[in-house]
């Protein structure tokens, strides 16, 4: 890595922690954020975008967190809630997005009436798929748009290309994609309940529930109302291409375990203190269900390029 | 109540006319609509043989273009709009806000409906899209109770049209991945779910089994039917266990809740099934004229007929029919 500033050379990217999607006992949680507050992330995203059932911290806990993370020199984000069903549920939201004090990540196209006007995000499940989308919204106030994590480095450079001035661009980084939301909670269908009845089994899935093949391949991982990937996705092989893109942010997706380790493995490759191949050896053995990349190469996003895999 | 429905040729198009459509809902022959299918949508001549012939008879056609435009084609989806516009069409079904912006500026008088897939289940996202787009309807996804429902329309500021009946998507329409990370296609990016190309059948010892992108999604006994192979209605291990992991292969059927349908003041059903055959079009289209008509009559002593409900048994997929999210016990 060269140490003088050539102003052609785009910046490093930095690194954010998205949302939680998984619903951890409260303790655990806030262990989780005081550990996270201590690595190398520089924007935090807080908050419940998965299901409104899940309260064991409620919209001020996540505001309390957020105090903390902007006391620990980090950006918080507030992250809404991605299926909005219920008029519970858009009351919450309207609430959320009227507290000024934290920037607010959109992941419902109803948040985007609450927020119009302000500075604001667009997650992942926001559908930003092209050049007059991006305008259209940077003109209603988006500060930064997470890139739908179909969408790959084409993509990606052409909407760099005629981005508009101070909006930034990040793309899911690492873990398990979310890949669609349902009315139907998954998790307790598989416990032969509905979601009325669900007794928080999610709960009992700290990373998602495997489901796998007949063929005994893991495949999918069921997280409540969410539908993810039971492969973990990551850019690692790619970093020399993103910052060379300028891409501003990669968002490593919270794992129950090791996450802070997956973040200094980031960061150490950006810097270059660490080889990427030395950064993937350690991510392949952190990281559950193998690693994925092929959203970002254009191919099927259970797809896995070789400088990915080390084969 | 409007019965808006499906059809992938001329032939079908008339056949929705001949049984009683108030609108037809069709496609352009490329990725800018959602059922882009080898051998299926229509051409300028068609879509003017297939507008003369439904006006005529006093039916409205409406043209989804109905999937997201990325920057590499984005000429397509403008393209498609302006085709549209100049072909006189009833309105226009969008998705992408992009499109949606580059419509309603560049043909002010152009009606536009909201498709499902633009993804707006609650007052405030069809707020925001009727404020910059003027939208004057949205179909909603079905991941809505129909008591929901009830509660979206007196709240929305335009109509609100609902799907009836044919193949259920399971997860939100718009947001769904699911195909791509199978194959590299979605509903979003290439206009079909579990592409042709990409989907592979084969008898093997251990039963039939099913394959997208080379994932084996499903494996059934040879008595089993094969349904339309997406990954939402494949069997999987789960904790051990061989099951439907987030949907049985059942396909929607709302004839049941058609009094609350229409007493919760949906303007218009959807039928869907672009890709279906034009005896599927008939059939349904008959049938559901039938019960609209019925229910409009006496909402009170309405009760679907026997014949209806075998009519609809017979042309749907898979074996099994369910009311799904309209019903709470389904989610």
């Amino acid at each position: 890595m060269p140490t003088d500033i050539n102003p052609s050379t785009p910046q490093r990217p930095r690194l954010s922690l998205g949302p939680l999607l998984y619903y951890w006992p409260r303790e655990q949680v806030l262990d989780f954020y005081a550990e996270m507050i201590e690595t190398p992330v520089e924007v935090i995203y807080l908050g419940e975008t998965i299901c409104s059932k899940r309260r064991l911290l409620r919209p001020e806990d996540w505001w309390d967190l957020a105090e903390r993370v902007a006391a620990s020199g980090r950006e918080p984000v507030i992250s809404t809630l991605a299926l909005i069903e219920s008029e519970g549920e858009l009351k919450t939201l309207e609430r959320q997005c009227a507290d000024r004090r934290f920037l607010i990540e959109a992941n419902d196209l109803a948040a985007l009436d609450f927020l119009e006007g302000r500075p604001f995000v667009t997650g992942p499940s926001i559908n930003l798929y092209n050049q007059r989308t991006l305008s259209f919204l940077a003109a209603r106030g988006l500060k930064r748009w997470v890139l739908p994590v179909e969408l790959g480095r084409a993509t990606a450079i052409d909407l760099l290309s005629v981005r508009p001035v101070g909006v930034e661009c990040e793309v899911f980084a690492f873990g398990r994609l979310p890949l669609a939301y349902s009315a139907r909670c998954f998790t307790a269908y598989n416990n032969g309940q509905g979601k009325d009845q669900c007794e928080f089994r999610c709960g009992e899935h700290p990373d998602g529930l495997l489901i796998s093949t007949q063929e005994g391949k893991p495949f999918l991982a069921l997280n409540g109302i969410q539908t993810q990937s039971a492969a973990t996705h990551s850019l690692l092989a790619s970093l020399d291409d993103v910052t060379a893109l300028g891409i501003d942010l990669l968002r490593i997706s919270p794992q129950s375990h090791d996450t802070a380790e997956i973040v200094r493995t980031y960061a150490a490759c950006l810097s270059g203190d660490l080889a990427t191949a030395n950064g993937l050896a350690r991510l392949r053995d952190l990281a559950p269900g193998g690693l994925v990349d092929g959203y970002w190469t254009g191919a099927a996003g259970i797809a896995a390029t070789g400088a990915l895999t080390g084969v | 109540m409007e019965l808006v429905c499906p059809a992938g040729n001329l032939p079908s198009l008339k056949a929705a006319v001949d049984n009683g459509a108030d609108a037809v809902y069709i496609g352009f022959r490329d990725d800018t609509n959602a059922r882009h299918f080898a051998g299926l949508n229509f051409g300028d001549k068609q879509i003017q043989e297939g507008l003369r012939y439904a006006r005529d008879r006093k039916v409205k056609v409406f043209v989804a273009v109905n999937t997201y435009a990325q920057p590499q084609g984005w000429e397509r989806w403008t393209n498609a709009v302006d085709r549209a516009a100049d072909l006189g069409v009833d309105a226009l079904i969008l998705a992408d806000m992009g499109v949606l912006d580059y419509a309603a500026e560049r043909h002010p008088e152009l009606r536009l409906h909201l498709s499902v897939q633009a993804s707006a289940t609650s007052p405030a996202a069809i707020r925001f899209m009727h404020r910059h787009f003027g939208i004057r309807r949205v179909v909603v996804p079905r991941v809505l109770s129909i008591a929901q429902v009830a509660h979206l329309i007196k709240e929305s500021p335009v109509p609100i049209e609902i799907f009836g009946f044919g193949s259920l998507c399971v997860m939100v329409e718009g947001r769904c991945l699911l195909s791509s990370y199978a194959t590299g296609q979605s509903p979003n990016t290439f206009g079909a779910c579990s592409p042709a190309a990409h989907v592979q059948w084969s008898d093997t010892p251990a039963g039939q089994e099913t394959r997208l992108g080379g994932i084996l999604i499903e494996r059934r006994d040879r008595d089993e039917p094969a349904g339309y192979p997406t990954i939402c209605k494949g069997r999987y291990e789960v904790e051990g266990e061989t099951r439907y992991a987030i949907e049985e292969p059942t396909s929607l059927n709302t004839l049941d809740l058609l009094p609350q349908i229409m007493s919760a003041g949906v303007a218009a059903i959807k039928l869907e099934g672009r890709q279906r055959s034009t005896r599927y079009v008939s059939e349904v289209t008959r049938v559901w004229r039938d019960a609209i008509d019925s229910c409009q009559r006496n909402p009170a002593a309405f009760k679907p007929k026997a014949d209806w409900m075998d009519a609809l048994a017979r042309v749907s997929e898979g074996t099994q029919t369910t009311i799904g999210p309209y019903e709470r016990t389904w989610h």
